[in-house]
């Protein structure tokens, strides 16, 4: 579940708001977004891939919260990992490419 | 190719915006969008709306999927559709197997074209049998506002307009981020608002609420092996994550550790099932070798997602699993498609992707997402195309149709729907594995009793709020869903693929035909013709 916008890194450009299939945002005039229904998150991670600032994070506990460090979250790069991960941050635009899959499909 | 039309906001204001479009498409998953981009191409204006984020919608957007693509080459495609057939209790039809086949072909081609980033393998040739979920669409939503399409996201349709000749002209909605509604006047509508889940946290499902199905039945649809609904995917217990390709390399143990005997994540998931009714099941992937490993790290990043987030190796730990009911959206019943355009029984209607049956590739059973992936490419492409064909011929959108929405969008004299209440009692009709999974008479009739007091009740009440009326609906298009699924699958008195039935265990020849399905105060069932091929195998 949605559990974090990082007030540091947020610019509030309210993407997040705007791509949540399941509308878990709201826009703040003038401020950062707010998480306005926690409990319509569906755990999908799709915030994250879009947030160009590595502000969010998604729990993976989709019906609990969890007892989160934002500080420790920062510090072990687990803010926008996933993004990274299929090749969407700065620098990792190689990975788009890695798809293993037809070595795994079929066996 | 035609000149790119524009639709047109022909006014707005008091909360509502109106539109007219040649074609109208609900739902922008890969079938919206594959049927968006096909409608623009015959040169027909096109609006897609989408009730989250056309991009991050549906089933396909967070995850990632293989692709029923196979070579050109008569020996591949005919092991291709051959292996599926028994499996599927030979219901699938070849005709539409070889169309699929043909038409995923050319489609994947086209995304390569415009620059999906296939893998390249060690001999430099391009894999394209799977593709990541978030790029795909990604760049699908691209393609749909360059072939000059309008998108509407967090735009729900709430129901369907008719005209007087019982065609289907167009669409209200509400955007639900303005509070504003809105009206599509259009020539044609496509259908492409996914499957069901039943809203049971599977990933990415939890806007696939039947939604399509209800709006289509109230203009007079009919639906298609609704009984093949009872699609479970394995997650961890805690997580979304349903991605079962890699559940192939585990072991199962209950929790004393002791092997669960049988239990497969292929031809073993029922073993599952049931030892889950009774307590807690934990894979490891203790059957993949350093290789493997590396490779599930590249092909499905969001399948560690989770287990990495919790501090869990799933190689050398064992982690809990559940069983999530992905329902129709990994079944294969939807809206019943009369002919090659994946026209539904309803003028000016189409249906495509998990919102139409999948009986014609699938039969009565799917195991993945290859089929459906390839199906929503096809069968987007064939709506929109003929969609956009039929609306130019029709010229001039007529206005002032009928409404054809009825239940929480009437007022009825009574209370108003309570549709979280209503959801959970659903749910409880549906989610058990011992009531959906493992089917007999008894219990199927024992839900319908309390589905169809559910109904009544629902169909008397007042029109929702504008806060309530987008989970009014989907509370409204679970039920009606549900009852379509039962009463299917009360009908089929065999097992046959994922419809298994405890009081007929066997497959029957005579029985080798589709289940028809509609109406809404009275769920009616009807079965299709008998398809002449006689087998000998037994569903497995």
């Amino acid at each position: 579940m949605i559990q974090i916008i990082d007030p540091e890194r947020c610019t509030g450009c309210n993407i997040c708001v705007g791509v949540c299939p399941t509308n878990v945002f709201d826009v703040v005039p003038g401020g950062q977004p707010v998480i306005a229904r926690q409990h319509d998150c569906q755990t999908c991670f799709m915030c994250e891939l879009y947030c160009p600032e590595d502000a969010l994070y998604v729990s993976p506990f989709a019906a609990e919260l969890e007892s989160l460090d934002l500080k420790q979250l920062r510090e072990t790069g687990a803010l926008g990992n996933y993004r990274s991960a299929i090749g969407w941050s700065e620098g990792t635009g190689d990975r788009r490419r890695t798809d293993a899959s037809f070595q795994l499909l079929g066996r | 190719m035609s000149r790119i039309q524009r639709p047109e906001l022909v006014s707005s204001g008091d909360g509502t915006n109106v539109y007219r479009a040649d074609v109208l498409v609900l739902g922008g998953g890969p079938a919206g969008t594959w049927a968006a981009v096909s409608a623009a191409r015959q040169g027909a204006s096109v609006i897609l709306a989408d009730k989250g984020f056309c991009g991050t919608s549906g089933a396909t957007a967070p995850s990632g999927t293989g692709v029923w693509y196979v070579e050109p080459d008569p020996a591949k495609r005919e092991a291709a559709m051959a292996s599926r057939e028994a499996m599927g209790g030979y219901l699938q039809d070849r005709k539409w197997m070889s169309r699929v086949l043909d038409r995923t072909y050319d489609s994947v081609h086209q995304l390569a074209e415009w620059g999906y980033p296939f893998p390249v393998d060690d001999e430099g040739r391009p894999r394209r049998n799977s593709l990541q979920g978030p790029e795909y669409m990604r760049l699908m939503r691209k393609r749909v506002k360059q072939a000059g399409a309008k998108i509407l996201d967090h735009s729900p349709a709430l129901e369907l307009l008719v005209d007087g000749d019982g065609a289907v002209v167009g669409a209200m909605g509400l955007h639900r981020q303005s509070g504003d509604r809105w009206t599509v006047h259009a020539g044609a509508v496509v259908i492409a608002t996914g499957g069901c889940a039943f809203l049971s946290g599977a990933l990415g499902c939890n806007v696939l609420t039947g939604d399509g199905y209800l709006m289509a039945a109230e203009a007079g649809a009919e639906l298609s092996g609704m009984e093949f609904s009872n699609a479970y995917a394995m997650s961890a217990e805690y997580g979304s994550v349903t991605k079962t390709l890699f559940y192939n390399w585990a072991t199962f143990t209950h929790e004393d550790g002791r092997p669960v005997e049988g239990a497969k994540s292929k031809g073993g998931r029922s073993i599952i099932a049931k030892a889950l009714d009774k307590g807690r099941v934990f894979p490891q992937l203790d059957k993949a070798d350093a290789q493997t490993q590396s490779a599930m790290r590249l092909a499905q990043p969001n399948f560690f997602l989770p287990l990495d987030r919790a501090g869990i190796d799933p190689f050398s730990q064992r982690f809990p699993i559940t069983l999530r009911l992905e329902g129709t959206v990994r079944g294969t019943g939807g809206l019943r498609i009369v002919d090659d355009t994946c026209a539904t029984t309803v003028p000016g209607l189409y249906a495509a992707g998990d919102a139409a049956t999948r009986e014609l590739i699938c039969g009565a059973f799917t195991g993945g997402g290859s089929h459906n992936c390839a199906w929503a490419m096809s069968s987007g492409t064939w709506a929109g195309t003929a969609a956009g064909a039929f609306a130019k011929g029709k010229g001039q959108v007529r206005r002032g149709a009928e409404r054809r929405g009825d239940v929480g969008l009437r007022e009825r004299g009574g209370h108003r729907i309570d549709a979280a209440s209503l959801t959970r009692a659903v749910q409880a009709e549906v989610t058990p594995y011992e009531r959906n999974y493992f089917r007999d008479a008894d219990r199927l009739s024992d839900s319908l009793l309390r589905l169809d007091a559910l109904w009544t009740s629902a169909a008397g009440a007042d029109a929702a709020d504008r806060s309530g009326i987008v989970k009014t609906r989907e509370a409204a298009a679970m039920l009606a869903t549900a009852r379509w699924m039962y009463r299917s699958a009360l009908a089929r008195r065999e097992s046959r693929g994922m419809a298994r039935r405890l009081d007929h265990p066997y497959q029957d020849d005579s029985q080798r035909r589709s289940i028809h399905a509609g109406g809404l105060r009275e769920v009616w069932t009807r079965p299709g013709p008998v398809l002449s091929r006689p087998v000998a195998e037994a569903a497995e």
